[in-house]
């Protein structure tokens, strides 16, 4: 079954679209198979932007012509035929539902188990409510505050428009067009995402939501974030939602830039829920993204990210550390079940002086599932007095599964203090059968058990955003143990 | 309470406990004592249902349940404890949500709602003095970075919070000092009632000289061969099992 959680909200999408002059023809609005000049010219004649962008989305189109898609990784999956895909889609209207009865009920039992609302999940569902009214009218007051603050927190495609000066000078700064394939092919063909400005000075009072926004954008196959943080400001800025979300493209490639400017902090926490295809990966997401962050004098960068999700990911948000006293970190629990595949890690990249960097790295592998970390920890000449502390850890859960990690340290400054450790353990069937004695289901046994194994990083995370990323590792597992 | 009739079990190949008869009444507290081998924590994992071990034939009477046909969880929540020989590490999950997962478990299993959270804080201040286990155990996580003593007293502690009807202590006093062990003991002692029964099964007659029991069993070769008062145990400690092992085979 074709489900997108944002039936609703995309109605609300294409509504907007019509703005822009597309027309009410669903199937004309679709562009044809392949990827050239024209089509890049059509994307962005469509979102009526300006020539700059559109010189930009075409070098863009001309270095990943010149690009090959990496093999590196340890990952194994067909490559997409990059011509036989459609780079442009108005937002479908779907049909809409007249009652919960009409939703998928597994989806509607996962739900019940993360604990979403009655009135979330019929909006998730995109069942008919007036709660969505109730969400616009949320998003608008939140919109209010936000603006009294000067803060800009808009979709992608309204940035260009309305702050060009912003987007000219930071787009692409951190993840430049040619920095790989995947990042080649967004600059050219991303159609939407978000951006996010904090003026200087100014602590965001809430922690900043996609899920606020969804009501004017859905989340686009090739998207792409921006947010950036001015002198002494800071952000907390929430990625994606635990319910789980299916869509019909089955590739994407986002690329998030994060810009800290001196003495400011941003962190980013990812729930990441794609669809993983069913229990042999079929018709699953395949999920490469880029994140990296630029840390200038005194400011900090903290990726937390808990994936779930997707049939093959392929991400490692990184950290420049080019200011003095810098910091990086990077928290991480990736859950690979069935037929999954995940490569994930990051990059810390210390050029300033006293710069510090923390990895905390947990990856929980079941069924046939292959996991992978890679990390790599660049130490530059100019690093003085560099720190970094890495620890990598890999649960398996079955004999079927693989945990795989590949750190890479390159130091080039003889002051630097490098330190990393690695454990791989299987889950241990003596503390499944303590609890079970203490009266502890297995099911319960098994959330205890990883979530107690993964609490470095969940603690990191937004305290509601935790809970629910706990229920979600006991969800994804379900039934790793027999 | 318990009545085990003809019970055989084995790992992989080898036949461990080999027709052990047993029968334990309410409040009464029996002790298990034998050689190496013999299958002494055979038995104790048996009846807590653990997978590792085939159970080839026999019954076993739990309060007019079958316990063999029960899973380990269903048979903790009936009111079946197993203090463990070698308590296990859970890393990152507290001693206190441990317990309050294993309460609620078998709250639901009798229809009751979860515990309230005042209530629970006060069971526990109430049930960790019994065993003087202070709150930087509480909350630490389960076991980890715990003495050996400080185990085997977070084993009594469980055993408090969860009031079974019959308590298995495998070899509790392994490990432990004399200190330690008084305290386990005094723990166990206070818990004894005329509806809860003990199974103790240990190597040495020390630790039944503070739980004194009403029965000792002599477990040889995986069945049992004598049964006796608690002098019986004093009677082993001074001769070892040799003359048993004797008569038996004689």
């Amino acid at each position: 079954m074709a489900y997108d959680g944002k039936d609703k909200v995309l109605e609300e999408v294409t509504a907007k679209a019509y703005e822009f002059g597309f027309t009410t023809d669903i199937e004309s609005d679709k562009a044809p198979a392949g990827l050239n000049e024209d089509i890049i010219r059509m994307i962005s004649a469509k979102k009526n932007e300006p020539d700059w962008m559109l010189k930009t989305r075409l070098e863009a189109f001309e270095v990943w012509k010149t690009m090959e898609e990496p093999e590196w990784p340890h990952l194994s999956y067909t490559q997409p035929d990059y011509q036989a895909m459609s780079y442009y889609a108005a937002p479908k209207q779907k049909k809409k539902l007249n009652s919960l009865d009409e939703v998928d009920p597994e989806l509607l039992r996962t739900m019940d188990k993360l604990g979403i609302s009655m009135e979330e999940q019929k909006r998730l569902s995109g069942v008919a409510v007036d709660f969505v009214m109730d969400s616009v009218s949320v998003a608008t007051s939140f919109k209010a505050k936000l603006g009294e603050l000067g803060i800009i927190f808009c979709s992608m495609s309204d940035a260009v428009q309305e702050h060009p000066e912003l987007i000219k000078k930071y787009m692409g700064s951190v993840v430049p067009t040619r920095d790989n394939f995947f990042s080649a092919l967004n600059a050219a063909v991303f159609t939407d995402g978000s951006f996010c400005y904090i003026p200087k000075g100014v602590k965001c009072p809430m922690e900043l939501s996609t899920y606020f926004r969804i009501n004017e954008s859905g989340t686009g196959q090739f998207e792409r974030t921006l947010v950036v943080a001015d002198v002494g400001s800071y952000v907390s800025y929430l990625e994606g939602c635990t319910a789980p979300q299916r869509d019909e493209n089955q590739l994407h490639a986002a690329v998030v830039e994060l810009v800290a400017l001196d003495n400011a902090e941003i962190k980013y926490s990812t729930v990441q829920n794609w669809y993983p295809g069913d229990a042999d990966g079929k018709g699953g997401i395949f999920n490469f993204v880029t994140k990296r962050g630029i840390c200038h004098t005194r400011a900090k960068i903290s990726w937390t990210q808990v994936e779930t999700g997707s049939a093959v990911t392929w991400k490692y948000p990184s950290c420049i550390l080019k200011g003095d006293y810098s910091v990086g970190e990077f928290y991480s629990v990736a859950v690979t079940n069935n037929a999954q595949q995940a490569d994930t890690g990051t990059k810390m990249i210390h050029i300033g002086r006293n710069t510090h960097s923390t990895i905390i790295s947990k990856g929980i592998s079941s069924g046939r599932s292959q996991n992978s970390y890679r990390g790599l920890v660049q130490i530059m000449p100019s690093a003085e007095n560099a720190r970094n502390f890495s620890q990598c850890d890999s649960l398996l859960m079955t004999d079927t599964s693989g945990a795989h990690t590949f750190p890479y340290i390159e130091v080039k400054n003889p002051s630097a203090k490098v330190e990393h450790e690695a454990t791989t353990s299987k889950i241990g069937e003596d503390q499944i059968f303590y609890c079970l004695q203490r009266g502890i289901d297995a099911e319960q046994a098994i959330s205890l058990i990883v979530n107690g194994y993964a609490k470095d990083v969940l603690n990191q995370l937004p305290m509601e955003f935790a809970v629910e990323a706990q229920k979600l590792l006991a969800i994804s597992l379900e039934g790793s143990v027999g | 309470m318990l009545t085990i009739n003809k019970l055989k079990a084995s790992i992989g190949d080898s036949e461990i406990l080999k027709g052990l008869d047993l029968t334990i009444g309410p409040g009464e507290v029996h002790a298990i004592m034998g050689p190496n081998g013999s299958g002494k924590s055979t038995l104790a994992s048996v009846l807590a249902g653990r997978e590792d071990y085939a159970v080839t034939g026999g019954k076993v009477d739990f309060l007019g349940m079958e316990l063999l046909e029960m899973d380990a969880t269903a048979r903790a929540r009936s009111g079946l404890f197993l203090a463990f020989q070698y308590p296990v590490e859970i890393p990152g999950v507290s001693n206190i949500n441990f317990m309050r997962a294993a309460l609620n478990g078998k709250r639901a299993h009798e229809g009751l709602e979860p515990i309230a959270g005042k209530a629970f804080l006060e069971l526990v201040k109430e049930k960790a003095s019994l065993v003087e286990l202070d709150g930087r155990l509480r909350n630490r996580s389960v076991n980890e970075g715990f003495s050996g003593g400080e185990k085997k007293r977070n084993e009594i502690f469980q055993m408090a919070m969860l009031e079974p009807k019959l308590a298995v202590l495998d070899e509790t006093d392994s490990g432990l000092d004399i200190d330690a062990l008084r305290i386990v003991a005094n723990g166990v002692n206070s818990m004894r009632s005329p509806e809860r029964s003990f199974l103790v099964i240990t190597h040495y007659q020390r630790l039944l000289d503070y739980i004194v029991p009403d029965f000792v069993h002599v477990l040889v070769d995986g069945r049992i061969v004598r049964t006796g008062g608690k002098e019986l145990a004093l009677e082993l400690e001074e001769r070892g099992y040799d003359w048993i092992k004797e008569a038996v085979t004689s």
